[in-house]
């Protein structure tokens, strides 16, 4: 499948038309763009800086909106310390502001909506498996997929209240909400294994301690490593 | 140029071994893969150059630790922005392995495949001449290099340091030689068929 077109890859220029939080640290940017939005859910854009020297500063964000035909997408951005772009845009963009992307790319780590999906998103790998989780309801097709999302609190949990429902499992590393049934702690066999039914295609979104931890439950619960699908992100020791 | 960026004033003092729209990583290395990292056992390990040349060769694992390695010292750079400076690797050179196989004239590219299926394209040029070897250790500093991790290839990995990194497949099985460029599997996924990060050869198109 060849998803990204010559034509996406030119950089335009994109219009800030909101700045909002979402959790401790992560705040989300809605770009008006010249044309409608097409890109599959999975799929990122890469952001430009340029400063008046010339010197420029690139990152690729995964879209967090769903291809929904207007002229606009949705970036989800974490602050990382001494993130030299991500800082910039917690600290200094306001709705108004011009900036650079191009995209959609990726065609590896996209879901078109045509089969069952299951998505393991650990903290920002929440970002393009909410974008799938919006397509599938948009398309009136939520049983589709079913997401796990590993958050340390409540409170990382990023959308408000969209990233729950039937179809969302949330499992909590260090607080669980009061009254949940399962104890704060990291994921384990169990909270996958219920999810898998044969026939899907696994997302994997997260560090890369998280992604490894998660491809591994679930090869254990019975998936084909040729099912699973990661993207990975952050620095690691090695 | 660009349109300037209200406000954007960018990293101060740039290290000139920074390739352009690259950042110093410093001492982590970032794991990223498409699909989750094998254990793939030496004792059934293979590697394998085929295609365009005047016989096939495979190697299993004692065969191919026994020619003789090199050791190189540089800086890597991935397409998602970050280089890694001072690296100190330990490897075959590819010109050595490619001679037992003999090219044929015709041949003018390769793709590169792992044992997960993955692949890559390359310009034969690009990894002859001194320049791509067969990498089993690295190391973050001038050091004794360390076997390299299940994330990070092991047991051997492509080490083409003078492109982007994902040209350096990691599980490599084997090189296929071809007269045709024939796109990979990043490449048929928008990024670029050649990959030098210093003219930013990042995507399709660039």
């Amino acid at each position: 499948m060849e998803t990204t077109s010559r034509k996406t890859l030119r950089w335009q220029l994109a219009t800030v038309l909101e700045v909002r939080d979402e959790a401790p640290k992560v705040r989300t940017f809605r770009l008006g763009l010249d044309g409608p939005a097409t890109h599959l859910p999975g799929q990122y854009y890469v952001l430009r800086l340029t400063a008046e020297d010339g010197y420029t500063a690139q990152r690729s964000y995964s879209v967090a909106s769903a291809p929904h035909g207007r002229p606009e997408i949705e970036l989800t951005v974490e602050r990382l310390d001494d993130g030299e772009v991500s800082e910039f845009l917690h600290d200094v963009v306001v709705p108004g502001d011009v900036l650079e992307v191009r995209g959609p790319v990726g065609g590896w780590f996209a879901w078109d909506g045509a089969g069952p999906a299951l998505l393991v998103g650990g903290g920002s790998g929440q970002v393009p498996l909410a974008a799938m989780l919006r397509h599938a309801r948009a398309l009136g097709r939520p049983e589709l997929v079913r997401m796990v999302l590993s958050v340390r609190t409540p409170r990382g949990l990023y959308y408000g209240d969209e990233l729950r429902g039937p179809e969302v499992h949330p499992v909590f590393t260090k607080v669980a909400p009061e009254g949940s049934r399962r104890p704060a702690g990291r994921l384990r066999l169990d909270d996958v294994a219920p999810l898998v039914r044969g026939g899907e295609t696994a997302f994997v979104c997260g560090s890369p301690a998280f992604a490894d931890a998660a491809a591994a439950l679930l090869t254990e619960a019975g998936l084909p490593p040729a099912a699973i699908r990661i993207e990975q992100f952050g620095p690691t020791g090695a | 140029m660009p349109p300037v960026t209200r406000g954007f004033v960018g990293r101060r003092k740039r290290d000139p071994r920074l390739p352009p729209g690259q950042y110093d990583v410093g001492d982590q290395w970032p794991v990223l893969t498409a699909e989750p990292a094998p254990n793939l056992d030496t004792a059934r390990w293979t590697f394998r150059i085929d295609g365009l040349v005047d016989h096939s060769v495979e190697w299993n694992w004692d065969e191919i630790r026994a020619l003789p390695r090199e050791r190189w010292d540089g800086d890597i750079h991935c397409v998602t922005t970050w280089t890694k400076f001072g690296m100190t690797w330990d490897g075959i050179p590819l010109d050595a392995l490619l001679e037992a196989a003999g090219p044929l004239p015709e041949a003018r590219y390769v793709v590169a495949h792992s044992h997960t299926g993955y692949t890559t394209n390359l310009p034969l040029a690009d990894i002859t001449g001194g320049r791509a070897w067969l990498a089993f250790a690295a190391a973050s500093a001038p050091e004794r290099p360390a076997p390299l991790t299940r994330e990070h290839g092991g047991p051997a990995r492509l080490l083409v340091p003078h492109l982007y990194f994902w040209k350096s497949a990691k599980w490599v099985a084997g090189l296929r030689l071809l007269a045709d460029d024939d796109p990979g599997f990043w490449e048929r996924n928008g990024y670029h068929d050649r990959g030098d990060p210093w003219a930013e050869q990042r995507f399709q198109g660039d």
